[in-house]
């Protein structure tokens, strides 16, 4: 049974378990935050860009222009839903991708001529960058790479709940800051920045320094985008990173947006594609994939925004009230609509998703007993959480076939799987 | 291929022996809580018509990663009823094999966790019943100390890293 599973989750079914007769049901899939399926509709919008329309974007014949004309159709279609124009947005492969963009791109743009050509490798010589202590991955690790480099960077420090203080940003902002970055939504607590009072902090702070250039704002909305509402110009970001397989689109799509007349340096040399920001053959399928993911979650973002609510305080309500030694990690309000992460004690993480797994729910832990460091999540951390805390925990998150039978099914299964698992801790 | 095996999953689905034992015979702890695996063994052991050492019942408890908690529940089928001299040449080694599958890198340390407390219990039962320790033992002892003490640095080095985002 553990061979081949697969999780068809826009056709959630119940079959009978003939061991024991207890209904088990497969494919209850709540890591929605991790990727998520592709939406029909968004598939039958992909499928003339692989053999009809295959033309390469940068060809002057017709199936090129086809093309080209399809990816500036998604451009617009992205762009609409973060209130950029279509000439702000450039495609990516993936928001790794456009995050290491972000930085390292606005970093080279910007360092200190001291440090251009110059073998001088001094601290901080390159220019300051502020990123939160609860990035993603990606954006942790370019930040290290440009520390490295000659950069400096300050890590801000969270909340108990990951909030990060806008005025923590305006004291970390100094004169050679030139770039801030700060995460939208949590990947694995949820938790929402108060990105538009930071971007303000932002830019007061350097009228009040006369800096001759600006610093600039990035999010990283991966988790965020064609979720809640993002408005590029009200919410004052000048950089921000989207990604389509979290919101019902292919994989090896996302975008970079970047606000007109920000300088930034490609990572990728070549065809000049992308404005010459990106060059690479454009994926037009995928590209096209993921417009038609955003023009879906942009028609149905408030209803979807309700009911998800809805299911996810269910959710959070009932584990808190049936389980004991139960904590929700995260804000309990300030947090994405589909997120819910709790953590319990005396049981590890691993063996609680593997448990779930065998009761056909799909979920995920902050746990890294199989990492190499064996080091759980740095985002439990940085809220305050015990590593043995850490290993403890669980990530729910749902989506667009979540439905309140299968909240109910996890109501049902969880406290069974964590009594289970507490009977076998050497823990009290 | 899944990171678990079949076997794996079997003993973690129902896994055999847990429990604590009432006047163990000895003890043997494994593992750091910092890393998330722990585990404590307990044993039961008698002597037979022979004068040999037999275990006679083994438990344990685990809280640790799905290789972890199988593996204890491996070993423990393995060593009850059997002779003690038998049992102090199992292998961590054998344990992985009988798992079914080449174990990633990154989970071998779970695996040999059981391996570690078996060789804890015989220790303290030797110790408690006054019995004269081989050396090949005492250095496995030295060992396990010196693990756990390692991982405790390690944490330490942890604590630093973690001060060090939060300053």
């Amino acid at each position: 049974m553990f061979k081949k599973k697969i999780y068809p989750a826009p056709y959630s079914k119940i079959k009978n378990n003939s061991d024991k007769n207890t209904k088990k049901r497969c494919g209850v899939y709540l890591d929605y935050a991790s990727t998520t399926p592709t939406d029909e509709r968004v598939i039958k919008a992909m499928a003339p860009y692989f053999k009809e329309k295959f033309g390469n974007t940068m060809s002057l014949h017709g199936f090129g222009q086809e093309a080209k004309e399809a990816l500036e159709k998604s451009r617009e279609g992205v762009a609409n839903l973060m209130g950029a124009k279509a000439s702000e947005v450039i495609f990516t492969s993936s928001a790794t991708e456009s995050n290491n963009l972000a930085l390292k791109g606005i970093a080279l743009a910007r360092r200190s001529p001291c440090l251009a050509g110059a073998p001088a490798k001094r601290v901080g010589g390159g220019g300051h960058v502020i990123i939160s202590s609860i990035e993603h991955a990606c954006v942790m690790e370019s930040a290290k790479w440009l520390e490295n480099q000659g950069f400096e960077i300050t890590r801000l420090k969270v909340d108990q709940y990951g909030l990060v203080n806008p005025d923590d940003v305006r004291k970390a902002i100094k004169k050679e800051t030139i770039l801030v970055s700060i995460i939208h939504a949590n990947n694995e607590i949820g938790t929402i920045q108060p990105i538009r009072e930071i971007g303000e902090v932002i830019r007061k702070k350097s009228e009040i320094l006369n800096l001759k250039s600006k610093i600039y704002f990035h999010t990283d909305a991966a988790q965020s985008f064609g979720k809640i509402p993002i408005d590029v110009n009200k919410m004052n970001i000048d950089l921000l990173t989207a990604s389509s397989h979290k919101m019902y689109g292919p994989k090896g799509a996302a975008c970079l947006f970047i606000r007109e007349g920000t300088k930034i340096e490609p990572l990728l040399h070549g065809g000049g594609h992308e404005f010459g920001l990106r060059s690479s053959t454009v994926n037009v399928p995928a590209i096209v994939g993921f417009a038609e993911a955003c023009r879906i979650c942009q028609r149905e973002m408030n209803n979807e925004a309700k009911r998800l609510t809805k299911l996810r305080d269910k959710l959070i309500k009932r584990v808190l009230e049936n389980i004991k030694g139960a904590h929700l990690n995260g804000h309990p309000e300030k947090r994405l609509l589909n997120n819910v992460n709790f953590s319990f004690d005396f049981i590890e993480g691993e063996s609680l998703v593997i448990q779930l797994d065998l009761h056909g729910i799909a979920a995920s832990t902050g746990s890294a007993c199989s990492s190499a460091t064996l080091e759980p999540s740095h985002v439990l951390l940085a809220i305050g959480l015990k590593s043995q805390e850490a290993h403890g925990s669980l990530r729910l998150s749902l989506g667009r076939w979540t439905k309140e039978k299968d909240i109910d099914y996890v109501l049902e299964v969880l406290p069974k799987v964590v009594k289970k698992l507490r009977e076998i801790s050497p823990f009290k | 291929m899944p990171i678990y095996s079949k076997e794996i999953i079997k003993h973690f689905k129902n896994p055999q022996n847990v429990g604590e034992i009432k006047n163990p015979s000895g003890v043997g702890e494994a593992g750091n809580i910092y890393c998330g695996d722990i585990m404590k063994l307990y044993l039961k052991i008698e002597k037979n018509k022979k004068g040999e050492e037999i275990i006679k019942d083994a438990k344990f408890k685990t809280m640790g990663c799905p290789v972890a908690v199988a593996n204890t529940s491996l070993l423990t089928t393995m060593i009850k009823g059997k002779k003690l001299k038998d049992i102090l040449k199992i292998k961590k080694a054998d344990l992985i094999k009988k798992l079914g599958q080449p174990l990633p890198p990154s989970k071998i340390h779970c695996s040999v966790l059981a391996a570690d407390a078996l060789k804890e219990a015989i220790y303290d039962y030797y110790l408690k019943n006054k019995i004269e320790i081989s050396k090949e033992l005492e250095k496995e002892h030295q060992r396990i100390i010196k693990t756990k003490e390692e991982l405790e640095e390690r944490y330490k080095g942890f604590q630093t890293f973690e001060k060090k985002i939060l300053a």
